[in-house]
């Protein structure tokens, strides 16, 4: 079948993804109610020394970062007037408007009383990072849901509605960038509160600029994974013209990120953690290693970064390494303090992998049926001409 | 005035009759706890030969009330730092952030709260000492202005050098507290967080929250600033001939004419 000149772009094709996640459905839907029924002590493995799991360091924490590509790119198409990356802003956006949805549902699961979460709205304590984190994420997907609003209304003929957003454009996606950067680097300042509990390797009074400048890399990252994923989802062609700067933009932040990260470790002469090998030490390399090194490493060389194999490669583990950090700023990074080794309960890695996949079955839907990728290549070689 | 409570470890004798009494006036279920829960809060612990209290600091600046993003907790004028479980929608940050491990949750029940020592502030409001010191047989635990309670801590140190460690736990850990503590051991050695810094925690995070406004103002301008340069230089670019072969200058060219 691979001499097939038209691939049928918007055919449903179930794989092993659909099935993998189908299986998982029954799991959530169970886990749902007795979390909802039975508490969060019956479900996760939560408990007075360690109240924040996987729930608030995966599905928070990775969550709103694996979005950034959705700031980054309308920053550089609107504000920077890079035009060439137009195509790939309408998927970017949806990630992201996608990721807020999973950051807030997960919310409504660790939230002690999910009910309230309007209080934020109402009882204000301005010096509290996470009242920061409420409006930021608020108001945010309200911007995403507006800059996403023409692929729906153009869908359905409604014109009118869509001029306006056009006229706004601009300082929809000021505020929209303004808010990310708020709300990125208020990620980290969440954990600025703890200096006497998280790890040296991971505390750093820079911890905003940690999180906000890892976040840019890793949602280009994504924006790279993503286009692959559509590729082979979609028959797509992978735009290299466009991924290759994107890698290079990549390559830059997580660049900086890293020196950075070293220079806050050695002012907290924290090196001997990783000399000592010790957890803390080896989960960090794994992280460094994984997540910044290597990427920089292999993207730096133009032969490996015009390669789809490679630059796909490299930004999975881009993204992968990023995951692990957040990972190691909220778990493993506090369990020293804590006292206690945290492992996710089974019920709580169901509810992860089932928002993942819903959230990707929602991506699948809205690509079908909307016209997410504007300049639509049916034809898996020979882009249309002109536009 | 801010009130609070002294507790010295050289005296305790390990009854219990405080957490008896904490239960008692703050209707908690259940037995004592070895350990503090939401349930139990504050117990009596054996390390060794000493026995030690644990309950809730009440910072002076506390660091739970400055992460609660519902102001659900705050420290009242009379010491106390009181929780709210009308306003708290459970998102655990307190007990996440608090440098003394105090706050605890109610991990059992579908709609759940937050418990920790309030210091009895309806006691304490209507000029009575908390139900624990006032249950103390040995006097222990003792009630009264934080600055009388200081100036008692630090006589006691001075009429018994040899009986006590050189520190009155609280004066400054996390930025000083309500509640302080004597012991004759060092007082990691009694479970209790030592090497805390001499700061609120919250000064760390206020430092990044007060500059927000700022922050936006300059990063808004900047990034329209960008967006009006790349912007005009669209329209200019917009506006002129395509680029031609060097050596041909513009007003040359019959069919654009001169400037527009």
């Amino acid at each position: 079948m691979t001499t097939s000149a038209v691939l049928p772009a918007k055919k449903f094709r179930p794989g092993f993804w659909t099935f993998f996640f189908g299986l998982v459905t029954i799991p959530f839907c169970i886990v749902t109610v007795l979390r909802f029924y039975k508490g969060l002590g019956a479900v996760t493995h939560l408990s007075d020394k360690f109240p924040w799991g996987l729930w608030i360091g995966f599905d928070l924490l990775c969550g709103v970062g694996l979005a950034a590509g959705a700031f980054t790119l309308t920053a550089a198409v609107h504000l920077f007037n890079l035009k060439k990356f137009e195509p790939i802003v309408r998927p970017t956006i949806l990630t992201g408007f996608l990721g807020y949805i999973f950051v807030i549902t997960a919310l409504m699961f660790d939230l002690g009383q999910p009910w309230r979460i309007w209080h934020a709205i109402v009882y204000w304590n301005p010096h509290s990072v996470m009242f920061e984190v409420a409006w930021c994420v608020m108001l945010y997907t309200t911007v995403l849901a507006v800059e996403f609003a023409p692929v729906v209304l153009e869908r359905f003929g409604f014109h009118a509605p869509m001029r306006i957003i056009h006229g706004i454009i601009t300082p929809l996606v000021i505020a929209g960038v303004l808010l990310s950067t708020l709300h990125q680097s208020s990620l980290g300042s969440l954990y600025l509160i703890v200096p006497s509990k998280l790890h040296p390797l991971w505390y750093s009074q820079l911890l905003p600029l940690f999180f906000f400048i890892s976040a840019i890399g890793a949602g280009i990252g994504m924006v790279i994974l993503e286009s692959y994923m559509s590729k082979r989802a979609f028959g797509r062609h992978l735009e290299m013209d466009l991924l290759e700067p994107l890698a290079r933009a990549m390559v830059v932040a997580l660049g900086i990120y890293g020196m950075m990260r070293l220079q806050a470790i050695a002012r907290n002469g924290a090196f001997s953690a990783i000399t000592d090998f010790t957890y803390e030490g080896r989960m960090f390399l794994v992280e460094f290693v994984l997540g910044v090194l290597l990427p920089v490493a292999l993207l730096s060389f133009r032969r490996l970064r015009t390669d789809p194999t490679w630059l796909v490669a490299g930004s999975f583990l881009a993204v992968l390494g990023f995951v692990v950090n957040r990972l190691n700023v909220s778990i493993t990074g506090m369990e020293g303090a804590a006292g206690v080794r945290y492992v996710p309960s089974f019920p709580e890695i169901i509810i992860s992998v089932g928002l993942v996949g819903i959230g990707m079955a929602a991506f699948a839907l809205a690509v079908r049926y909307l016209n997410i990728f504007p300049e639509q290549a049916v034809h898996a070689e020979g882009r249309p001409e002109g536009g | 005035m801010t009130v609070g409570l002294l507790f010295d470890a050289t005296r305790c004798i390990g009854c219990g009759a405080c957490a008896s009494a904490c239960k008692e006036q703050n209707k908690l279920p259940g037995p004592v706890e070895d350990e503090t829960s939401a349930y139990t809060w504050t117990t009596v612990q054996p390390k060794g030969d000493t026995f030690v209290r644990h309950l809730c600091m009440h910072c002076l600046v506390p660091t739970c009330a400055s992460v609660c993003p519902v102001a659900a907790l705050h420290k009242t004028p009379e010491g106390p730092v009181v929780y709210d479980s009308e306003k708290c929608m459970g998102c655990r940050y307190c007990m996440m952030a608090c440098p003394f491990d105090v706050p605890k949750y109610q991990w059992d029940r579908a709609v759940p709260i937050i418990g920790k020592c309030i210091m009895c502030t309806s006691r304490v409001k209507q000029g009575q000492p908390t139900a624990c010191a006032e249950a103390c047989p040995a006097g222990a635990t003792t009630f009264g202005s934080r600055a009388d309670l200081i100036r008692e801590a630090k006589d006691r140190i001075r009429q018994n050098p040899a009986g006590y460690v050189d520190h009155i736990y609280g004066l400054t850990e996390a930025g000083g507290t309500s509640v302080m503590m004597l012991a004759n051991q060092p007082f990691e050695k009694l479970g209790l967080k030592a090497a805390l810094p001499g700061e609120p925690p919250a000064m760390r995070t206020w430092q990044v929250l007060s500059n927000i406004p700022d922050f936006v103002a300059v990063w808004g301008v900047f990034l329209y600033g960008v967006h009006w340069i790349t912007a005009r230089r669209e329209a200019v670019s917009a506006h002129q001939p395509p680029p031609r072969s060097p050596g041909t200058a513009s007003t040359d060219d019959p069919h654009t004419g001169r400037r527009s």
